[in-house]
């Protein structure tokens, strides 16, 4: 009896009920929608209405989650005020906690900073603020844990979804780069997971360098097939176990959930942790990343692909009043359009908007409570709330934060930005791909990737809960931002940038900077750039093709070039010879310097500096010594000197020998070093400066008497060249008197010592 | 025959293999190597009569060796197959015995045989998968060893620290249709590096580990010819010239996919007239471009590259080692693939020659071959075992897993295991070899005792 309550006990055990629960970041770390997030958190933006927030909740909730925690970091307080206000609160069976942290640079700091809370008790799905999604996690979480009960090292499960990229740009319809993904076919583990991070310029014509996808060789060891896919996109969504969260704990250097995490996971074979794939086929699920993906979202969103989260259904901040027409064209309630007003396709009209005569609106979400004036044209534009727009304005594929003013005869050229209140001036024209706002551009962008969404008490001065909650649209303007629009009146805006009358600062883009602002704009990728990519892919791929085809017909042995293995070492070994003319003209560069000082000789210096280029490029001491004796030479071959009369280059040579004989002896710590400079010597004499040539017997002759180079090396010298080509021996021939000279000396010598 | 299989066969038998040392002499050159009693290199020629391809060129390395396959191929195959014998010089690539008689291919395609498979592959199918697709190659890939014979070897419970045999990395994209990345098994000990453009043109591509180039491939007579003339440096076919191939479809795919086609083909010639500095590799690669519309579909300016996977239950292996020579002979060809050899299986599931004479108390275990004329003496036993025609073996002598080849002497009390005994050997009384290969006209020495060795007579030089 006693055994079968027991036996029924750890039935109950296994069965206990874990809530499902869901760590929500609410903070993206990234720049990427600046200036606009340095006033607004991400998170709570307007996406066709409705803060991002609130697609990701409604789907967490649909999705069987009953317990959240958002974490938040930049603009704590507003997303906190968010939340508290919205009905999130009191929903049955689904729990906001608020996690708030006011030190986190990095999702990783986010996540070590949960795990001391000790809150996550199983199984949790990790998902950005930013995600808008409707798929059914049931399936998903299934697998994970089949996984999971069979090998306890599966610890993520990423969801990924199947996306064409563009064949020019490369770039999927999110905006994302490139993403390379191998998966094994059958288990669908993830092996390998390239999202071409940071490329080391910014340019897209560097960043089709990185040819390859080099595969380890663990990968395709002892697996009978791989799958290598570019089309697939990843959703951001991922299943975790708790050990994901020590993990990062345990790693304390990891920052990033994909550059540092999965990736670490994926290098790291002693562990064995193991990342899962699950691919979503008929399901929507994207993470608004940047600007171009904001874009595509909402579309999509207006298209109904993310049904039923659309504007139409209510849930979340959204009420549902909007009412679908044909077209795809939602009308808010209390809307005024003109009767001569064109609603063209795809577009959202927020509550309480009202168009004026004439204007055309197309392919656009206007938020609520906005004035649009007579013969405005707004085309591809993401009008938020409450922003008026002047008579015969024009628009196109821009982005216009709450309260913006554009007055009358203003144009927004393709892939504008304007933050928060910003003030355009009457017929003033914003140049393509500006950025306009209030808060001045931070001047310090060092590591402008580490750094926050951005929290600066300046900029917290417009702060003001989103415009979206029903009570913030009667009063839209709270008085804090009037205050904030004192302080800004004083200021003198510059009317170049915002025309007459206007408000905010232009943000300068970045030097280098430029093919990602068009890669994550919302307008769609200028023409003539397209041309030039397509220009410039066709050169790669002929390169590519030619650098590949590695059989000549003029080459003797056979070519194995399977890998293109002849290029690679090819390239070593230019980067090689590369790496020690840099040396020697880095050392010629810090010997120069030491010369022209005149304020006393530095030596001292130049031998530190000289030691650390040696490290710099792992050269040894011989190599510091050849290279500072080139550099003796070439100084010497400077002053002036009349090419026949050799006596004077002699001279010149002897100075500058007799001067930096101890920078150079510093270097000589041993025989093979001082043959490395004779070696050198007959380099430079051979190849650069033939002038040398005949010098070469006095000046050896000099080195020797300046205790630089002894005769043992000298010796050494002469006996290794013995074997080599005759044209090698051209120098040894011409000291051949020399030396017989210093063999007899040492002669002499061994057998004073004898006697 | 004729119009509808147009198609000419190139069969590249070999000559004196090292790998197979010393079971090849000069007697005996690769392709008349005994397979279930008979010469490998029938396997491939009934399996090409049997797909109504008859048209034929035999590429023998070494003029002696040619004049005796060129021998046997007339005497056994008279009348039934139309087959040149041409003799290419010795230790030459694979590419230079195909280029050697590249002037005598006239058809539009061409069939590229390794004159060492034993396969029931039906090769129609190979040529019809390379019509319909137009393709420049197709190459045929089948199961990799490592996953069929790993089982056999572990069976046989010995030879498990033997090097897993080297594998292919084959790149397809998801149809399994394309080739789009052939790299050879040594060089897995290096990273995998496969090129970004690649797999962007596919989307998905997929990297096998578990297919087996089978040496078998189907070119365009056309880009064969040219390619071939212009890259002299092209040595081997597996080595340079499919790669060669596989790399260059990328380009045209590259280029041709997507909705970039016509600007790409407008420029692409462009670049080539701009009169940059001329060198190989310029000739070459664009080359293919000019006479693409003239032997392709010309609304198709790819150059692609197709496989033909044999189904699970088809059977294809080399005999390109004397570990692959032993389990064919053993485990395939005298056991399931029987069928190959079209001889007739008794009741204990063994092929014992009506002539042949067993004594008494001798058992022949199934999986046994004896071939005609030979005589067994009396309580012998034969298990897994080959022994060819006309030998004599005496009384209480065991032959395990071995292959015995012709007129082999093997007097009374002999042990016999593993081991591949070649023609004209003689062991004397209570010899005992164990996984040895002996050469030709070797003469065992009774009592002796051997272990894991290659024994041969000293060729004259």
């Amino acid at each position: 009896m006693a055994q079968k309550k027991g036996s029924k006990q750890e039935v109950a055990d296994d069965e206990i009920h874990v809530p499902l629960q869901a760590i929500l970041m609410a903070d993206s770390f990234a720049q990427k929608f600046r200036p606009i997030t340095l006033e607004r958190p991400k998170v709570l933006l307007p996406l066709v209405n409705v803060p991002m927030i609130d697609y990701t909740l409604e789907w967490l909730a649909s999705a069987g989650v009953e317990e959240v925690f958002v974490f938040c970091c930049a603009h704590a307080k507003q997303v906190t005020t968010y939340l508290d206000r919205s009905n999130w609160r009191s929903q049955p069976n689904f729990a906001i906690t608020i996690i708030e942290s006011h030190d986190c640079l990095s999702i990783g700091d986010a996540l070590r900073f949960i795990d001391q809370r000790n809150v996550v008790r199983g199984d949790f799905v990790l998902v950005s603020g930013d995600v808008v999604s409707n798929m059914p996690l049931t399936e998903v979480l299934r697998q994970h844990k089949e996984r999971r009960k069979k090998d306890k090292l599966s610890v993520m499960t990423m969801v990924v979804k199947r996306s064409k990229l563009s064949p020019i740009t490369h770039q999927s319809r999110l905006g994302n780069n490139e993403l390379v993904l191998v998966i094994d076919p059958a288990s669908k583990q993830l092996l390998y997971y390239d999202a071409g991070f940071e490329p080391a310029n910014k340019d897209s014509s560097q960043r089709q360098i990185v040819k390859h996808v080099i595969l380890d060789k663990s990968i395709v060891a002892d697996r009978s097939a791989v799958q290598l896919c570019t089309d697939l996109q990843d959703c951001h969504i991922d299943i975790c176990s708790p050990e994901v969260l020590m993990l990062f704990t345990d790693n304390f250097d990891y920052q990033r959930l994909r550059r540092d995490f999965v990736k670490g996971l994926l290098s790291d074979e002693v562990m064995g942790n193991k990342v899962y794939t699950y691919e979503i086929y008929r399901d929507y699920a994207a993470r608004v990343d940047n600007l171009r993906a904001y874009d595509t979202i909402s579309k999509d969103i207006i298209h109904r692909w993310t049904y039923p989260l659309v504007p139409d259904i209510q849930f979340g901040g959204n009420r549902g009043a909007s009412k679908l027409d044909r077209c795809n064209v939602y009308k808010g309630p209390g809307i005024v359009i003109s009767r001569t007003a064109k609603i063209g396709e795809n577009t959202v009209l927020g509550e309480g908007t009202v168009i004026g005569e004439n204007s055309v609106i197309v392919n656009s979400v206007i938020g609520r409570g906005c004035i649009i004036g007579n013969n405005a044209i707004v085309e591809n534009s993401y009008v938020w709330n409450n922003v008026t727009i002047g008579d015969d304005a024009r628009m196109k594929e821009s982005v216009v934060c709450d309260g913006v003013v554009v007055k009358s005869g203003a144009v927004m050229e393709p892939g504008v930005v304007l933050s928060f209140k910003v003030v355009i001036g009457s017929d003033f024209t914003v140049p393509a791909y500006s950025k306009i706002s209030l808060v001045a551009q931070p001047t310090e962008e060092g590591s402008s990737d580490e750094e926050l969404e951005c929290a600066d008490t300046t900029s917290d001065a417009g702060e003001s809960p989103p415009g979206s909650l029903p009570v913030e649209l009667s009063t839209p303007n709270g008085a804090s931002s009037e205050i904030l629009m004192d302080s800004v009146a004083a200021r003198q805006w510059d009317s170049s940038e915002v025309g007459n009358q206007g408000a905010g600062f232009k943000w300068i883009i970045k030097e280098g900077s430029q093919t990602e602002e068009w890669r994550h704009s919302v307008a769609p990728f200028p023409k003539e750039l397209l041309e030039d990519i397509l220009k410039r892919q066709i050169h790669y791929d002929n390169e590519d093709a030619i650098d590949s085809g590695a059989i000549s017909g003029a080459e003797s042995t056979p070519s194995t070039g399977l890998n293109d293995d002849d290029d690679v070492d090819d390239l070593d070994q230019d980067e090689q010879e590369n790496d020690s003319s840099f040396f020697e003209r880095e050392v010629e560069e810090t010997f120069r310097r030491a010369v022209s000082e005149t304020s006393g000789v530095q030596q001292d210096h130049v031998v530190l500096e000289v030691n650390a280029l040696k490290l710099a490029y792992n050269l040894s001491f011989s190599d510091c010594a050849g290279a500072m004796f080139r550099a003796f030479l070439n100084l010497a071959l400077e002053e002036p000197h009349t090419s026949s009369a050799s006596g004077e280059l002699l001279s010149n040579t002897t100075l500058v020998i007799t001067k930096w004989a101890p920078l150079l002896k510093r270097f000589l710590k041993s025989e093979d070093d001082e043959v490395e400079v004779l070696l050198k010597f007959e380099e430079v004499c051979v190849e650069a400066s033939k002038e040398f040539a005949r010098l070469f017997v006095l000046i050896l002759q000099l080195l020797y008497d300046k205790d630089l180079i002894s005769e043992d090396a000298i010796l050494s010298w002469a006996f290794e060249k013995k074997g080599a080509d005759e044209s090698d021996k051209v120098f040894v021939k011409q000291c051949e008197k020399f030396i017989q000279w210093l063999q007899e000396a040492s002669e002499e010598e061994d057998q004073e010592e004898e006697t | 025959m004729g119009p509808i299989m147009k198609f000419q066969v190139v069969v590249l038998a070999g000559g004196m293999s090292k790998k197979l040392f010393p079971l090849v002499s000069k007697d005996v050159p690769k392709a008349l190597l005994p397979v279930g009693n008979r010469p490998v290199l029938s396997y491939v020629l009934e399996l090409l009569e049997a797909n109504n391809l008859k048209d034929l060129i035999v590429v023998v390395a070494g003029e002696d060796a040619a004049v005796r396959v060129g021998g046997w191929i007339t005497e056994a195959y008279d009348g039934r197959l139309h087959v040149e014998v041409a003799a290419v010089s010795e230790d030459i690539g694979t590419a230079d015995a195909l280029r050697a008689v590249l002037h005598r291919l006239v058809v539009d395609d061409v069939l590229v045989v390794s004159g060492d498979i034993v396969s029931d592959v039906p090769l129609g199918a190979i040529a019809a998968a390379h019509r319909r697709k137009r393709a420049v190659l197709t190459a045929m890939l089948c199961s990799s060893p490592s996953a069929s014979t790993a089982e056999a070897i572990s069976s046989t419970g010995k030879d498990k620290a033997k090097k897993p045999s080297p594998i292919d990395i084959v790149g397809l994209d998801t149809s399994h249709q394309h080739l789009l990345f052939l790299a050879s098994g040594t060089q897995v000990d290096k990273d995998v590096k496969i090129r970004r453009s690649l797999i962007r043109v596919v989307d998905q591509m997929e990297i096998h580990m578990d297919l087996m180039d089978a040496h078998l491939y189907a070119f365009n007579r056309a880009i064969l010819q040219e390619v071939l003339e212009l890259c002299q440096g092209i040595k081997s076919i597996k080595q340079d010239l499919v790669p060669y191939l596989v790399r260059s479809q990328s380009k045209f795919g590259a280029i041709a996919s997507g909705d970039t086609q016509t600007e790409a083909v407008g420029k692409t010639p462009n670049k080539d007239d701009s009169g940059q500095p001329q060198t190989p590799m310029q000739d070459i690669v664009p080359l293919p471009q000019h006479i693409l519309p003239g032997v392709l579909h010309p609304a198709s300016l790819e150059l692609t590259c197709c496989v033909y996977i044999a189904s699970e239950g088809k059977y294809c292996s080399r005999v390109n080692s004397i570990q692959t020579y032993g389990d064919i002979n053993r485990d395939q060809v005298a056991g399931e693939l029987v069928f190959l050899t079209g001889y007739t299986v008794s009741n204990q599931n063994n092929v014992i020659h009506p002539t042949a004479e067993i004594g008494s108390k001798t058992t022949v275990g199934p999986q046994c071959m004896v071939g005609d004329g030979s005589k067994l003496g009396d309580k012998c036993s034969v298990k897994k075992s080959i022994v060819g025609r006309h030998c004599r073996i005496g009384s209480n002598v065991k032959i395990i897993n071995s292959v015995v080849m012709n007129h082999v002497t093997v007097e009374d009390g002999c042990l016999i295991q593993g081991s591949v005994i070649c023609s004209n050997v003689h062991l004397q009384e209570r010899a005992n070899l164990k996984d040895c290969q002996v050469g030709a006209g070797y003469i065992i020495t009774a009592n002796s005792e051997h272990k894991a060795e290659a024994l041969s007579k000293r060729e004259k030089s």
